[in-house]
């Protein structure tokens, strides 16, 4: 089991640095602290800006690790996973069609629990082709047994890299993890990260280590062969029983970074912002937080009750802290940056969670939904505003299930 | 990487078998044969990783794999990429001193599917990574058997196959000739890989000492093998070997390899070539096979003149797939 120290920072241990950097820079940084042993890049927009910035760790001696620019996102994520599984440290990462050409090794990566890392800089499927950012093409691997976190800052990439290999490294868990990165405002937009010392890192990430999993001529294990009916279900129950498992292995993973680092306290599942007396709440993930706190604010200074909670793990899905949560307030609208075109109410994907998680709780709000800022287009405060009357209305009409998308040209 | 001598003779193999019993191919697999020779020539320090295939579902099954050595699947178009991979998490490994710096041969296989369809982009990839030693080998038994003996890019023309019966309109339903990979690769990356070769399980002695010339080249290398099936050829199982035997006694299949950039031919092909042996007619080892129980006379003379070619107009008889103009033949003649 992989089990960490957590340091004390004495005066003569180098301290932490502040640097003005991406959030793909910040990436970058973490997996030089992470001592990273193989990376396998191929280039597309946004994501590959990581790859920019690592190939310079490496061409100046800062990360040493083998770096191999495939010829293919599919050989990418099948070099990785194989790296992982003679026990090397991965990373791997990819954006909108780049992930698509992948999926098949996304796919089987979780039940050979095998936990590599990857970002997944959000951005929308072709055609038309677009840039902006999108959450479907990381949603995709919602259901197959990644770990995904929705990131909002640049510091918040860096620490959850390193808190991402220690929950996925965990033998309880042995998962892969992506984080997901809104394209452009996150992963080109400079941000103050303070970058921890390698010493601080070193006592709260263990070396990764895979056990009797590990491939080598000294343990020769053979690693799924074909299983069918016979075991495929156990199996999938294995899984199953892992990520039931990540709940609590990623509490004590932010709770040991937090004492460590002194960040990412608080539930790792959710944030609330001005949420104690509220009545209604939006709901979203990543970086579409901070337009939402801006209008927040301005409607609070005009004395309504209003707050958001920002969702930062999306699997495992904060079951209890979103229940728990979202429970107190009279209207909920959730933004989903995603569409799931055909579901339910033809809502998107995460206001779909939110609504089956809200149907045990013991007093239901009333639940709006919202398809928004699509493409990368930019989810302004009139949006927000509209998003926040449209919940309010509901909520006073006692009437939820709609679903709006949100500044779209007639 | 690990030094393999040459094994002089079959009295020089060892007894002890990598690959042992627990899989559940057809009577007469030559393709399994290929997976024991090869885990037979690399020994035990040896990671292999397999695509999906014949090789996968009905090698390799839950509780019963066959292999004493480390095995891993890998999926159908990734026999380049796991063994970089693989490779590559090794090398970072022991560069950091985070493992025991050791030779350790990295194999991978898959089918003509995974390989030379799927998988050419990721094998070709992987020829021009000097810097990782590894062995991929295309087990090709010319259709995607696992599904049920789809035609592939390796089939040879007018093959019968699931997808290629014989029909009352339709006589010949694949009308492709066969993608001349190992040729391919070989034009292509022999500036990068120190070995790319073609072999066959009738021949095991020439064929282990390939495996064992590949892992001892250095860097990425290839050996593509010609696999008789039973099932998909249809043809009686005990006749494995001497349909294997055919195909090179008849030219459709020459042994060769690029060692070090240089070309040499092995076995009967190089026989043919010094003239102390005969191109048998191709018709004796296609008629041996239902697959082609369909032909024609026309179609024996089609193959036969195809085959002739390649033996007679090609730049490099069996390898390079196109002659000078001659116009500029005398240009390379200075
Ligand atoms: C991406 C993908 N597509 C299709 C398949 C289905 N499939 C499984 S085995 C197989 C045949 C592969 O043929 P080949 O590589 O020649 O190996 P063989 O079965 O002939 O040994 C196919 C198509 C698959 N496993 N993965
Ligand atoms: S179908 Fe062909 S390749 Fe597959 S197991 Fe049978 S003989 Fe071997
Ligand atoms: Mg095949």
């Amino acid at each position: 089991m992989a089990v960490a120290k957590t340091s004390k920072t004495a005066a003569n241990v180098p301290q932490s640095q502040e640097e003005l950097i991406s959030g793909s820079e910040a990436v970058a940084q973490a997996l030089r602290l992470a001592d990273v042993d193989v990376i396998s890049a191929y280039p597309i927009r946004p994501y590959d800006t990581v790859m920019q910035y690592v190939s310079k760790l490496i061409a100046d001696g800062r990360l040493d690790c083998e770096f191999i620019v495939a010829e293919s996102e599919h050989s990418q994520f099948e070099i990785v996973k194989h790296a992982c599984s003679v026990g090397a440290r991965a990373f791997c990462g990819s954006s909108g069609v780049g992930w698509m050409y992948a999926m098949e090794c996304l796919a089987v990566t979780p039940s050979l629990r095998l936990p590599y890392l990857a970002i997944c800089g959000n951005r929308a499927l072709d055609d038309p082709g677009a840039f902006g950012t999108e959450h479907n093409d990381a949603m995709c691997v919602r259901d197959l047994g990644w770990m995904l976190y929705w990131v909002e800052t640049a510091q918040e990439a860096l620490d959850m890299t390193l808190i991402g290999y220690r929950a996925a490294e965990d033998q309880r868990l042995s998962l892969p993890c992506a984080l997901c990165l809104d394209g452009a405002f996150l992963t080109h937009s400079a941000q103050i990260v303070s970058v921890p010392p390698q010493d601080l890192v070193n006592s709260y990430l263990p070396r990764f280590d895979l056990g009797d999993r590990v491939l080598h001529p000294d343990n020769p294990i053979s690693i799924a062969p074909q299983a069918n009916e016979d075991w495929l279900m156990e199996i999938r129950k294995q899984m199953d029983a892992a990520m039931r498992r990540a709940p609590e292995v990623i509490r004590e993973a932010h709770g040991e970074f937090h004492r460590a680092f002194g960040r990412q306290g608080g539930s790792p599942f959710i944030e609330e912002y001005m949420t104690d007396d509220a009545e209604t709440v939006l709901v979203g993930m990543g970086t579409m937080a901070s337009p939402v706190r801006v209008m927040v604010r301005k409607l609070r200074a005009q004395g309504e009750k209003v707050g958001f909670v920002r969702v930062k793990w999306f699997r495992p899905f904060g079951t209890d802290e979103i229940r728990t949560s979202l429970q107190r307030f009279k209207a909920v609208g959730v933004v989903d940056r995603d569409f799931s075109l055909g579901a339910a109410d033809m809502g998107g994907v995460l206001y779909n969670d939110v609504r089956a998680t809200m149907y045990d709780a013991q007093r239901r709000p009333v639940i709006s939904g919202f398809i928004a800022g699509l493409g990368g287009r930019e989810i302004e405060e009139k949006d927000v505003l509209e998003m926040f009357r449209r919940t309010q209305q509901a909520g006073a009409d006692g009437r939820g299930g709609e679903v709006t998308w949100i500044g779209v040209r007639e | 990487m690990a030094v393999l001598e040459q094994w002089r003779g079959v009295k020089a193999i060892p007894d002890i078998e990598y690959f042992a019993s627990g899989h559940r191919t057809c009577q007469g697999c030559e393709s399994v044969l290929v997976m024991r020779y090869i885990a037979k020539a690399a020994g035990p320090r040896t990671i292999v990783t397999g695509t999906t295939g014949c090789m996968y579902v009905a090698n390799t099954s839950y509780y019963s794999t066959p292999w004493t050595i480390p095995w891993m699947h890998s999926q159908l178009g990734a026999a380049g990429s796991s063994a970089m991979g693989t490779a590559a998490g090794l090398k970072a490994l022991m560069r950091k001193g985070k493992i025991k710096d050791e030779p350790i041969n990295v194999i991978a296989f898959c089918g003509d599917g995974g390989g030379a369809d799927m998988g050419l982009s990721a094998i070709s990839a992987a020829l021009t990574h000097e810097d990782y030693n590894l062995l991929m080998v295309l087990y090709d038994n010319e259709s995607y058997a696992n599904t049920d003996i789809q035609l592939s890019g390796s089939t040879p023309w007018g093959a019968v196959t699931t997808f290629s019966p014989a029909g009352t309109k339709h006589r010949i339903m694949h009308r492709r000739w066969k993608k001349n990979t190992p040729g391919l690769l070989a034009a292509g990356h022999s500036g990068q890989s120190k070995f790319i070769g073609t072999a066959c399980a009738s021949y095991g002695l020439d064929f282990m000492n390939k495996v064992r010339r590949a892992l001892s080249a250095g860097g990425p290398t290839f050996l593509h093998t010609l696999d008789p099936c039973p099932k998909g050829w249809h043809y009686d199982p005990e006749l494995s070997h001497e349909i294997g035997s055919l195909a090179v006694e008849t030219g459709i299949w020459p042994l060769y390899e690029v060692n070090e950039g240089k070309l040499s031919f092995t076995g009967p092909t190089r026989n043919i070539l010094l003239g102390r042996a005969k191109r048998k007619p191709v018709r004796e080892y296609l008629a041996k096979q239902g697959r082609f129980a369909h032909f024609t006379d026309e179609d024996y003379d089609y193959f036969q003149r195809k085959v002739d070619d390649m033996w007679e107009h090609w730049m490099i008889p069996g390898v390079v797939a196109f002659e000078m103009d001659p116009r500029d033949a005398s240009l390379l003649q200075k």
